[in-house]
């Protein structure tokens, strides 16, 4: 059979069941808050924000592969560019960019524009330190750690913290070669 | 054109938050994990109330604001309608969804007790745990309602209930007194 082509970010938008934006927004925002009455310290929150996208992440890289058709990422390079395009594009229905790559192509920035988790959302004096979009590190962090790598991810620039993008940098630690489950016994 | 997201995102976040209650932050205390997924619900509703009603005139008794949440209300959430309204003219209001997308997609445990009484939800048995968790996302949902009914000063309980597993949901909204607000 022959292989399918991958399927553009758009081309999977627009066929999958898609909901209100603003209901998943001000879920969000209700879960945040929930978790800073709750949690009270905002490094408490941030945490538990991206162990919860964590959580997620290790579950959503299914669907994405399932349904995106994308076969393996030659090198990191690509694997960026499939996160920014395809994987923003299909979940979240707004397309990242890439950039600042380093000198070894191990470590970029993942740059959105459009956001709609902070779509009505201001933070106010009370929460400095917040990183409100912390899940979405904690999602990326955990689909590509399904795919093999171990990587950090962290918040560079904010627009709730004055920025004027967001900027996420992945940097990949360590490509953990997939490990054969059974032992062979000789 | 609203803009959207896709559906895995929300399914994802409300069931991570659900198991996030559940299991890390209140083990064994349902109730709490229970009263704080309704508390987030509660929210919600309160904000959508606002944006959804804000071109319409007020409403004029309770029976329009609830024919309002079956129709348009239920609409904009899961692109449907409510299936089924009925009252007892008494307050009490019982809307039912043959489909409740939110848990259209979730299995059933074939060795579930079904003799148990539904609102018992408060120690699990190995039998009902999967009626257990799907009353815990239903927390969700009442709150919605329960928030956006409580910024239009209807103040009323809200319970659910799922009726044929797994996806009859009945929301029975008993109010307990409305707030006038000049």
């Amino acid at each position: 059979m022959a292989p399918v082509a991958p399927r553009s970010g758009d081309a999977i938008f627009a066929n999958i069941e898609r909901v209100n934006a603003e209901l998943f927004t001000l879920t969000y925002g209700a879960i945040v808050r929930q978790l800073l009455t709750d949690l009270e310290e905002v490094e408490e929150v941030n945490k538990q924000l991206e162990q919860m996208g964590y959580n997620i992440g290790i579950r959503l890289i299914d669907e994405f592969l399932a349904k995106s058709n994308v076969s393996r990422c030659v090198d990191f390079r690509e694997t960026a560019d499939v996160i920014a395009k395809v994987g923003f594009k299909m979940f979240l229905g707004v397309t990242a960019s890439v950039g600042n790559w380093d000198a070894e192509g191990t470590c970029c920035s993942i740059i959105l524009e459009d956001n709609p988790l902070v779509d009505f959302v201001e933070l106010p004096d009370t929460c400095q330190g917040l990183y409100y979009c912390n899940m979405l590190s904690g999602v990326i962090r955990g689909a590509l750690e399904m795919v093999s790598m171990k990587t950090e991810v962290t918040w560079i620039r904010d627009v709730l913290r004055g920025d004027d993008v967001f900027e996420l940098q992945v940097k990949l630690l360590k490509q953990v070669p997939e490990e054969y489950p059974y032992k062979d016994d000789e | 054109m609203v803009r959207e997201v896709s559906e895995s995102c929300l399914d994802s976040l409300l069931t991570e938050v659900v198991s996030c209650y559940c299991n890390r932050f209140y083990p064994n205390k349902h109730d709490l994990a229970a009263r704080r997924i309704e508390a987030i619900g509660y929210q919600v509703g309160h904000q959508l109330s606002e944006r959804y009603t804000m071109e319409r005139p007020r409403f004029n008794d309770h029976l329009e604001a609830i024919k309002f949440i079956c129709k348009d209300f239920w609409l904009e959430l899961f692109k449907k309608h409510v299936d089924n309204l009925r009252t007892n003219h008494r307050g009490t209001f019982v809307l039912q969804d043959n489909k409740f997308c939110w848990l259209a997609r979730m299995s059933i445990d074939p060795f579930a007790d079904s003799g148990k009484s539904p609102e018992d939800i408060t120690s699990p048995t190995a039998g009902n745990k999967a009626t257990h968790a799907m009353k815990m996302h239903l927390y969700f949902s009442c709150g919605i309602l329960r928030g956006f009914l409580s910024n239009l000063g209807i103040l009323c309980a809200v319970s659910a209930d799922i009726l044929t597993l797994p996806t009859c949901a009945y929301f029975s909204l008993s109010h307990t007194y409305t707030e006038i607000t000049l």
